[in-house]
């Protein structure tokens, strides 16, 4: 198995579901690695995650998603060139409060990524956000 | 019937709705869709059985939570069966199996439920 260094860049323009399209590359990728299957699903779904947010909230017609293999883990930063958002003024989501009330049922993809992966930071201004989020690779993968 | 939905079945009184392909907005709203016609036809019984759809987003697991909302008015259940790794994972994270039970095949979520 070679475990070197690799890269891998997308370049995703916002049009329904291609987001699938990124999904599909950290399959290739997690089997590269010899991820375990559990991990593969919460990869992808963080990324899904990611890009719904990116195209919703952005503005912008593109995204980039660069997958970075090292030894020890997985690397995934989603960028946008987009109008940026303070993250300080998300709301962490609970269904209780989503429930019997006004309260959109929306607005769990942050807590989903944080949840999924290892590690995950945000950095955006106005110029844009690069959300960067990791899964680490055990000793027996 | 949508591309999202792969069937819709009764048993014992239980609304039986299978998906198919990727569970965002479009198969969210078509299940949704179901739900209004079954619900407004006395129907409060409802298994999501979700084999072919392996890959999910919170946007259409979001509509589940109006569903649940709804069924909570009129004293129904909804409950989901045959579901991947990550997507039972998913409703974990986002509180929906505090509300709804998970059955590993349609034939124990129907049992279960009628």
């Amino acid at each position: 198995m070679n475990k070197t260094k690799a890269e891998v860049e997308l370049k995703l323009p916002v049009i329904p579901d291609i987001e699938l399209t990124a999904t599909k590359t950290a399959e290739v990728i997690s089997k590269h690695m010899n991820l375990s299957e559990e991990k593969t699903g919460e990869i992808s779904m963080a990324i899904i995650e990611s890009c719904i947010n990116a195209f919703e909230h952005s503005k912008t017609k593109e995204i980039y998603i660069h997958f970075i293999v090292s030894k020890d883990k997985l690397t995934i930063k989603v960028k946008d060139k987009g109008i940026g958002f303070d993250k300080s003024k998300v709301e962490i989501p609970n269904i209780e409060n989503k429930l019997n009330t006004d309260e959109r049922k929306r607005g769990w993809g942050l807590q989903l990524i944080t949840e999924l992966m290892d590690t995950v930071e945000y950095d955006s201004d106005e110029t844009g956000t690069t959300v960067t989020m990791t899964k680490k690779r055990e000793d027996n993968e | 019937m949508s591309d999202s939905i792969k069937n819709i079945d009764e048993k014992n009184g239980v609304i039986v709705i299978s998906t198919s392909g990727y569970f965002n907005n479009v198969a969210g709203e078509a299940v949704l869709e179901i739900f209004n016609e079954k619900i407004d036809s006395g129907s409060k019984n409802f298994l999501v059985d979700m084999a072919d759809s392996k890959v999910v987003n919170s946007i259409g697991v979001s509509i589940l939570i109006e569903i649940i909302e709804k069924l909570q008015a009129v004293d129904g259940k909804l409950a989901f069966c045959n579901l991947a790794g990550i997507v039972e994972k998913t409703f974990n994270i986002m509180g929906l199996t505090k509300y709804c039970e998970v059955y590993d095949s349609i034939d124990s979520g129907v049992e279960k439920l009628s």
